[in-house]
């Protein structure tokens, strides 16, 4: 089960609107490196996670992944949100608006729709929390790149309060790995 | 549309759930840390009452059992985050 609570996660006020940022910031919705990839994988992969503290963190953190997703959701619909087709064509965003209007569609920068070969779920927990802390850098560079790219500070800003908590998801994940690793070692020995 | 009030309050709740949130994922690694337990659940006390401040003045931020609402029925339309937050 779980429950909505209607606010964002860290608040999103972008004033004026920019087709061609929404156009980029997409990728984080529905891309490789994307939190809904991020929330999939995680909340798919926790069921054979074989120790209390992994099955937590997996829960937890694809529960917070899905709170990020809403954020970049809002990003997009409020960076979109009162452009006419003349501005977002000026834009170079006539390609997104012809497929989805102001809509927000889950697909990558580069126009490719989400699809769930993003994400891995092996069944082997040391595998998977491998390929989820190279999930968690490669969302880090996304984010970087994003800011390099933006230049509003009401992008800006949510961008990095993203970026900075792919930091700590790695750091958990990490040190998930290690209890794993020494719970498997103890099975060993018997 | 914009309430400064609430936007106040709302940011408030946020700042202190994200204690919440981190103390979280960290207790899940450090289960037998007291230190971090203690500020979790001093800090989830805090969020509980702010919560319920905030919902007796604006209405429910969460459905399906977990606040109950004023005549008509106000989950509808209380403002959705991505319109205004």
């Amino acid at each position: 089960m779980w429950i909505y609570e209607k606010k964002l996660e860290y608040p999103v006020r972008i004033k004026n609107p920019n087709p061609k940022m929404a156009k980029l910031i997409i990728t984080q919705y529905g891309g490789p490196d994307g939190e809904l990839a991020a929330s999939l994988r995680y909340l798919s992969q926790r069921y054979t996670m074989p120790i209390p503290e992994a099955k937590a963190l997996l829960t937890d953190i694809g529960t917070e992944e899905l709170a990020h997703f809403e954020i970049v959701g809002t990003m997009v619909y409020q960076l979109m949100k009162g452009s006419s087709p003349e501005e977002i064509k000026a834009a170079g965003a006539a390609d997104y608006f012809v497929d989805h209007g102001h809509g927000v569609y889950p697909q990558s920068a580069a126009g490719n729709p989400f699809t769930a070969a993003y994400i891995q779920s092996k069944g082997d927990p040391v595998t998977d929390l491998y390929e989820n802390l190279a999930a968690e850098q490669k969302a880090r560079s996304t984010y970087e790149y994003l800011i390099q790219v933006a230049d509003d500070p009401d992008v800006i800003d949510p961008l990095k309060f993203l970026r900075e908590r792919e930091v700590v998801h790695f750091q958990r994940f990490g040190e998930a790995l290690m209890k794993v690793q020494e719970y498997l070692e103890s099975k060993k020995l018997f | 549309m914009r309430n400064n009030d609430r936007t106040k309050l709302l940011d408030e709740i946020r700042a202190i759930e994200f204690m919440t949130v981190e103390l979280n994922l960290y207790l899940d690694t450090h289960p037998d840390d007291q230190k971090a337990l203690n500020d979790y659940n001093s800090y989830t006390k805090q969020l509980m009452a702010l919560k319920d401040e905030y919902q007796r003045r604006y209405g429910p931020l969460s459905n399906f059992g977990t606040a109950v609402s004023d005549y008509p029925w106000a989950w509808i339309n209380s403002p959705w985050p991505w319109e205004f937050d």
